[in-house]
C-alpha cells in the first residue's frame, strides 16, 4: 500500500515547517489532492492538513482592497455580499466553477493550485509520457485528443490548459498572492510551461498561500465573468473571460478596461493588447470585436482545439458588450 | 430484504392501487433513506477484494507478466494471470447458441482492446489490492489497432444479410424521383453511464455459488455462471434486489464477473470485485458508433417514392454486435420502394452492447433528420411532411398496426407546443443574440413480448406476497406488480409486498427491450387470479367456511374482505377467513406459457431470448410511438445549444402507472438530450483508447441542461400487445429526441449537423 504520514498543522508556522519536508503536500479541501492521489498522479509521503488552521478563512472586503484567506471556501466567497458588489467577476467565476458540493469543500488557496485536466496527465498507467508529471518523458497529448488543450502560452513540452476560473478574474484585477514571507502578482505566480512544464507556480518548498489580495477599482466594481462550455454547469471552460470596465463621464468612452482569458491558455491569461486597443475609445460593437481578436496573437492549435481560437475573442467581446449595456 | 413500507406510497390519493393509478414508487423511501441494500453492499464474513489490471495496448500479445512484486505485497492472497486462473468452460450465448470455444478465458493473452483484463489481484483489503495491482508488470508485443470506423484499415466490413430489407426497386425509383436528398448521419460511441458501477460479490459453499450482482437478467446470468463452472443451474443463486441503473448494460455475465467467481473458487473465500469508473468504459460495451446514409426520393408534393438506406456499425475484433440501423427507417413512412442494408466493421474495442433502444435510437437519427431535410428541400412544414407520408400499415411487414396513435401524438404535441406559430425559414426566430429553433421528430419502439412466471401468496394475516426473479432498476417493477396483485385480488395495495431480484424466486426472462412490465403484469395477473379462484373456491366449499351454507356460486373480494356479490350473508376479512378454515397460506404459481410447454422450453424461455415472440407475429405489427417537439436556443457567437422546451406526446398503450411511465419517458428524453448535445467517447487514435472514460470528462446532462419537459399520453389499451393492454415505455422516449434537436438546430441556425453530438465547434 502507498503509505503516507498525516500531520495536522494548527498554525501557518507549523504548516510551513512541515511543507518544507521532501514529498510533503498540503491538504485543504482535498478536492484536487485526493482526486489526483486516486489516479496515481499525486503520491505524497506526508500530507499536511491545513484545514484546521484558525483565522485563514477570513474574507475582508473594503472599497480599496479585498483580502481573502487561503482557507475561505469557494461557496462563501462567491456568496459574500461585498465580493458580489465590489468584485462581481470574482463571485461569478466562483459560482460557475465545479459543483455546489465541491464549492462547499474547496478553498481559495487550493483552487489556485488545482492541476490541469489534461487526460494524459491524469492517467499515468496508460500514458507514461508527460513532461508535467515526469520531466523529460515527452508529451502524450500532442498528436492525441486535444479538444480541451490550450492555444495560448503553449510550448513543445506541454499544451495543458490551466483549468481554473477564479485565477482568471484575479489576474484581470492585478490581485496578489500572499505567501507569508513574500507577495507576488497572481499573474507572475503562474508560470507558462516553456521547457519546464513541471513548474507551474512560483512557489518554494515550505511556502504556504495565506491569502489573496485584490485591489479595488472602478473596473473591478463593473466586472463580469463569462464562461462558455458544452454543458450549462459542472464543466471547465471551453473559453472564459473576466472583464472589468470603467467608462468616462460621457458613459461611452473607455477609461479603464481589464481583460483576462481562461480555458484557452496554459496559465490565467491577461490580454493587455485588447485593453490598450480599447482604452480611450468609445464603445462600439465592431471595434470591440476587432480588438478582442488581438487576444489570440501567437495562438497555436493542435487540431481538435482549433475552435477555441475563434471562440475566445467572442467571449471577450460578449463580456465587454454586456458591461457596456449595463451602463 | 425487499419489503417496502407501502403507507407512504399509498397515501397520495384513494384509488392509486388500481392498475392505472399514480402510485408513487414503493421502493422510493428505502432508496432515499439508504435502507435499500444494493448488491455489493453485502457484508460477508471473510470477504476479500479483487482489482483488475487492464491492457494498456489496444492490439497485440501479452508476452510476459511479472507478478512477483504484487504477490509479496502486504495482504495479497493471489495474483491471477492468464496462466494461473482456473480454466472455465465456454458458455452459450444469450440466444442459446452453444459456445464457439470449449473453454473461456476472462484474462487474455491476445489483447483486442485497450483496457481488456489481463490480470487480477486479490487481497484482504481493497486498498491492498489496488496498491498491488499497480505493481503487476505486463509486457506486450503491440500490433497496429483499428481504432474506429473511420480508420483506413477498417474496410467496408461484413454484410449482415439478416438486416437487409427490400421491396420495390428502390435504387431505380430514387434515380427517377423529381426531388432527392441524400446525406450521411453519424453517431459516436456512447456509454450507458449508470451511476452504480458494475461489479459483484461471489461466494462458494461447496458446489453452490451465490452471486450478488446488479443484474437485468438473473436467470440468464445464472445460466452463464452455471455453464462456466459446469454446475447444475439450480446451484447458482443470483441476488440483485436493487439496480442503480442498467440501461441495457447489466443483462450479461461478463469477463470481470467470471474473474471474481473464479477467484472465489480458487481461494475458497468470498470475493468482491467492483469496476472503477474508467473500467466501466472499457469492460463492457456501450452503444456502437454508427454511420448511415439515407437517400429519399419524393414527388413534388412531398410523397415519398423511395428510401435507400445503408448502415454500418462498429463491432469488436472478437465479438459480434449488430445495431439494427434500418429498424425505424423501414416502418416510419409509407414508401412503395425501399432498400436497407447493413454492414458491421470490426475495430479494436470491447464488444458494443445494448444501450436504451439499441437500433431504433440511431436509426431514428438518420431517417428523422433526412425527412426534415426533404421537407426543407420542398419547402413543406416538417410536421406536414410527416403526415403526408403517414404509414397506415406496417410498410415492411405489410400488416395492420395493432394500435398506432402517432397521428394523435403529432396533433396533441403540436397543439401543446404551439407549432402553428412557427415560421418555417431557418434563422427566422431570435431573442437577442440567441437564435431560436423549433424541431419535430417521431420515434418508435417495437413491443417485445415473452412469457413470464410469478408466485402470489395470500398469507394468514390477509397480506399478499408476490415473488419473481425479475428486477427493478428504477423503472417501477415493485410498484406496478403490487398494483396488479392488489387489483386482481381485491386487497389494499399496502397489504401487498413484492419480492424481486433473487434467482430462486419464480423465474423471469431479461428486463430489456421494454418488455418487463407487459410480461410481468400478465404473469402476476394470472397467478393472482389463480390465488383468488382458490380463495373463493375454498370459501364456497370448505366445510369450515362460513360462506359454505350460502350455496352461492361465487363470492367477491374487495378491500381485503370476502362477501357475496349481493351482500347477503357474512362479510369477512381474508385474515378471519383463513383463520376460520385453518389455512396458513394460499399459494399460486402462474405463468403465461402454453400448458404444453416442456421443462426444457421453460428453461430456454427464461435463460435465453430465443423464445421471444416477434412483434409482427400473427395479424398485427405492434409498436409504441411518439412525437417530440423541441425548442432550442443557440448562441450565435458561441454555438452553444440549450434545449429550452420539450413537449412529447407518446403512445405506450395503456399505462399501468402514469406517474412512473412519465418519469421513464422523461428519463429517456433527458438521455436523448445528452446524446444530442454532449455524449461521445473520445478515442485517442494512436492508442485506440477512450481518454474521457470518467464522469468529469464524459459529458452527461446536468439539471441545468434540462428544461421543463411536458409529456402527453395519447395511448389506448392495445389488446394485441399485452394482457393488460400496455405497450413498451422505457426505451420509446429516447428514440427521436436527437433528430428533433438536430432539426431544431437547423431551424435556428440554417446549419445541418449530421454528426452527433452537436457541440459548439460544429456551429461556430
Ligand atoms: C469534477 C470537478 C470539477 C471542477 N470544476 C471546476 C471548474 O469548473 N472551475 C474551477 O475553477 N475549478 C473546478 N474544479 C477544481 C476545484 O475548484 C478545485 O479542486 C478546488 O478549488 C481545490 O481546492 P481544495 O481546497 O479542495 O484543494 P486541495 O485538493 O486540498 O489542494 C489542491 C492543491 O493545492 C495545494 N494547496 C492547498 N492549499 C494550499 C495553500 N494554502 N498553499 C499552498 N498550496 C496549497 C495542495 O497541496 C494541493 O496540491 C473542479 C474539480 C473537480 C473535482
Ligand atoms: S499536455 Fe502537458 S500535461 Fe498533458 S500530457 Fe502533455 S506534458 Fe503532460
Amino acid at each position: 500500500m502507498r503509505d503516507f504520514s498525516y500531520l495536522r498543522a494548527d498554525s501557518v508556522e507549523a504548516a510551513r515547517n512541515a511543507a518544507a519536508l521532501p514529498g510533503a503536500m498540503l491538504l485543504a479541501g482535498g478536492t484536487t489532492l485526493i482526486d489526483l492521489a486516486k489516479c496515481g498522479v499525486a503520491e505524497p509521503s506526508t500530507v499536511i492538513d491545513i484545514s484546521h488552521i484558525e483565522g485563514l478563512d477570513a474574507i475582508d472586503v473594503a472599497a480599496d482592497r479585498a483580502v481573502i484567506g487561503a482557507l475561505a471556501k469557494m461557496s462563501h466567497v462567491a456568496d459574500h455580499t461585498s465580493v458580489k458588489s465590489c468584485f462581481p467577476a470574482v463571485s461569478e467565476a466562483l459560482w460557475q466553477a465545479a459543483s455546489a458540493q465541491l464549492r462547499n469543500m474547496a478553498t481559495i488557496g487550493g483552487n489556485l493550485m488545482q492541476r490541469t485536466r489534461c487526460p494524459y496527465f491524469r492517467d499515468p498507467q496508460n500514458f507514461p509520457a508527460c513532461n508535467k508529471r515526469a520531466p523529460g518523458s515527452g508529451c502524450s497529448a500532442i498528436g492525441g485528443a486535444t479538444r480541451s488543450h490550450a492555444v495560448l502560452g503553449v510550448s513543445e513540452a506541454c499544451i495543458a490548459t490551466y483549468p481554473g476560473d477564479l485565477a482568471v478574474a484575479l489576474v484581470a484585477f492585478d490581485a496578489e498572492v500572499d505567501l507569508g514571507g513574500r507577495k507576488l502578482k497572481v499573474e507572475d505566480f503562474f508560470l507558462a510551461p516553456g521547457a519546464t512544464a513541471e513548474q507551474e507556480h512560483d512557489i518554494r518548498p515550505g511556502e504556504v498561500i495565506t491569502a489573496v489580495e485584490i485591489p479595488g477599482s472602478a473596473a473591478a466594481r463593473r466586472s463580469t465573468y463569462i464562461k462558455v462550455r458544452d454543458r450549462q454547469s459542472y464543466e471547465f471552460a471551453a473559453a472564459s473571460a473576466a472583464v472589468g470596465l470603467e467608462l468616462e463621464g460621457d458613459g461611452r468612452t473607455v477609461r479603464d478596461i481589464r481583460v483576462a482569458l481562461g480555458g484557452v491558455a496554459t496559465k490565467p491569461w491577461r490580454v493587455r493588447a485588447v485593453e490598450e486597443a480599447l482604452k480611450g475609445k468609445p464603445l462600439d460593437e465592431a471595434m470591440i470585436r476587432e480588438a478582442s481578436e488581438l487576444a489570440m496573437e501567437g495562438a497555436v492549435d493542435h487540431g481538435a482545439n482549433h475552435y477555441r481560437i475563434a471562440l475566445a475573442p467572442r467571449v471577450i467581446a460578449r463580456a465587454i458588450l454586456k458591461l457596456g449595456e449595463t451602463a | 430484504m425487499t419489503v417496502h413500507d407501502m403507507k407512504h406510497a399509498a397515501s397520495d390519493s384513494a384509488r392509486l392501487e388500481a392498475v392505472g393509478g399514480r402510485l408513487s414508487r414503493v421502493d422510493g423511501p428505502a432508496k432515499i433513506t439508504g435502507a435499500a441494500k444494493y448488491a455489493f453492499e453485502q457484508q460477508l464474513e471473510g470477504l476479500t477484494h479483487a482489482v483488475l489490471v487492464g491492457a494498456t495496448i489496444a492490439a497485440g500479445k501479452v508476452t510476459a507478466i511479472d507478478a512477483r512484486a504484487a504477490e509479496t505485497a502486504p495482504g495479497v492472497l493471489a495474483v491471477l494471470t492468464p496462466d494461473t486462473i482456473m480454466e472455465l468452460r465456454g458458455a452459450s450465448d444469450w440466444l442459446g447458441n452453444p459456445p464457439s470455444q470449449p473453454t473461456y478465458a476472462p484474462l487474455v493473452r491476445e489483447v483486442t482492446f485497450s483496457g481488456q483484463h489481463v490480470a487480477a489481484v486479490v487481497a484482504e483489503t481493497f486498498e491492498q489490492a489496488v496498491a498491488a495491482a499497480a505493481l503487476v508488470k505486463v509486457w506486450y508485443d503491440e500490433t497496429p489497432a483499428i481504432v474506429d470506423l473511420s480508420d483506413g484499415k477498417a474496410g467496408d466490413g461484413i454484410p449482415i444479410d439478416a438486416m437487409t430489407k427490400e421491396w420495390g426497386d428502390a435504387e431505380a425509383a430514387f434515380a427517377e424521383a423529381p426531388v432527392r436528398i441524400c446525406a450521411a448521419y453519424n453517431t459516436p460511441r456512447e456509454f450507458q453511464a449508470a451511476m452504480e458501477p458494475h461489479g459483484l460479490i461471489a461466494r462458494w459453499e461447496g458446489d453452490e455459488l451465490t452471486i450478488w450482482e446488479p443484474s437485468q437478467w438473473l436467470d440468464g446470468m445464472a445460466r452463464t455462471y452455471a455453464e462456466w463452472f459446469g454446475l447444475p443451474f439450480e446451484n447458482v443463486r443470483l441476488v440483485s434486489p436493487y439496480i442503480g441503473g442498467g440501461f441495457g448494460s447489466k443483462a450479461l455475465a461478463l469477463a470481470h464477473s467470471a474473474v471474481a467467481a473464479a477467484a472465489a473458487r480458487m481461494l475458497d473465500r468470498p470475493v468482491k470485485l467492483v469496476l472503477t469508473r474508467p473500467q466501466n468504459f472499457t469492460s463492457y460495451g456501450g452503444r456502437a458508433a454508427t454511420r448511415q446514409t439515407v437517400a429519399i426520393g419524393a414527388d413534388r408534393d412531398g410523397k415519398i417514392q423511395s428510401i435507400v438506406h445503408r448502415g454500418v456499425n462498429e463491432t469488436a475484433v472478437d465479438g459480434m454486435w449488430v445495431e439494427p440501423l434500418g429498424s425505424v427507417t423501414s416502418i416510419m413512412y409509407a414508401t412503395p420502394n425501399f432498400s436497407s442494408k447493413q454492414n458491421v466493421v470490426r475495430v479494436n474495442t470491447v464488444v458494443p452492447g445494448a444501450k436504451r433502444a439499441p437500433g431504433e435510437n440511431p436509426s431514428a437519427f438518420g431517417i428523422e433528420s433526412a425527412i426534415d431535410e426533404l421537407a426543407y428541400e420542398l419547402g413543406i412544414d416538417p410536421l406536414e411532411m410527416r403526415l403526408i407520408n403517414y404509414a397506415e400499415q406496417d410498410p415492411h411487414a405489410k400488416k395492420a398496426w395493432s394500435t398506432r396513435q402517432l397521428r394523435e401524438a403529432f396533433a396533441a404535441g403540436a397543439e401543446a407546443f404551439g407549432w402553428a406559430k412557427r415560421s418555417n425559414a431557418p434563422r427566422s426566430m431570435r431573442d437577442g443574440r440567441q437564435l431560436i429553433g423549433w424541431g419535430v421528430a417521431a420515434g418508435t419502439y417495437p413491443v417485445r413480448r415473452a412469457h413470464g412466471e410469478a408466485v402470489v401468496k395470500l398469507l394468514s394475516d390477509g397480506s399478499v406476497e408476490v415473488e419473481s426473479s425479475s428486477i427493478d432498476m428504477g423503472q417501477g417493477t415493485y410498484t406496478i406488480l403490487a398494483q396488479t396483485a392488489a387489483e386482481t385480488l381485491g386487497v389494499p395495495v399496502e397489504r401487498v409486498s413484492v419480492k424481486l431480484g433473487d434467482s430462486h424466486f419464480a423465474r423471469a426472462g431479461v428486463t430489456g427491450g421494454s418488455r418487463l412490465a407487459g410480461v410481468m403484469t400478465g404473469a402476476v395477473h394470472k397467478a393472482a387470479g389463480q390465488a383468488l379462484d382458490e380463495l373463493i373456491g375454498l370459501a364456497l366449499s370448505d366445510p369450515r367456511s362460513p360462506f359454505q351454507k350460502l350455496q352461492a356460486n361465487t363470492l367477491q373480494v374487495r378491500d381485503g374482505r370476502i362477501a357475496s356479490p349481493r351482500g347477503e350473508g357474512p362479510d369477512l376479512s381474508i385474515a378471519d377467513f383463513m383463520m376460520a378454515i385453518g389455512r396458513d397460506q394460499i399459494e399460486a404459481k402462474g405463468d403465461t406459457l402454453p400448458a404444453s410447454t416442456t421443462p426444457e422450453e421453460r428453461y430456454k424461455n427464461y435463460t435465453t431470448i430465443a423464445m421471444s415472440i416477434p412483434h409482427t407475429e400473427g395479424d398485427y405489427s405492434r409498436h409504441s410511438w411518439c412525437a417530440h417537439f423541441v425548442e432550442v436556443r443557440v448562441d450565435e457567437d458561441f454555438g452553444t445549444v440549450r434545449v429550452s422546451r420539450v413537449v412529447s406526446a407518446l403512445d405506450s398503450g395503456r399505462l399501468y402507472n402514469p406517474k412512473l411511465a412519465e418519469s421513464q419517458w422523461k428519463g429517456g428524453i433527458i438521455m436523448g438530450i445528452g446524446q444530442a448535445l454532449l455524449e461521445e467517447g473520445i478515442v485517442d487514435r494512436r492508442h485506440g483508447r477512450i481518454v474521457n472514460g470518467n464522469f468529469a470528462d464524459y459529458m452527461l446532462p446536468t439539471n441545468a441542461d434540462i428544461p421543463d419537459i411536458q409529456t402527453i399520453s395519447v395511448g389506448i389499451p392495445d389488446p394485441h400487445s399485452s394482457a393488460l393492454g400496455g405497450k413498451g415505455v422505457g426505451e420509446l422516449a429516447i428514440v427521436g429526441i436527437a433528430p428533433a434537436i438536430a432539426n431544431a438546430v437547423f431551424h435556428a441556425t440554417g446549419k445541418r449537423v449530421r454528426d452527433l453530438p452537436i457541440t459548439l465547434e460544429k456551429l461556430i
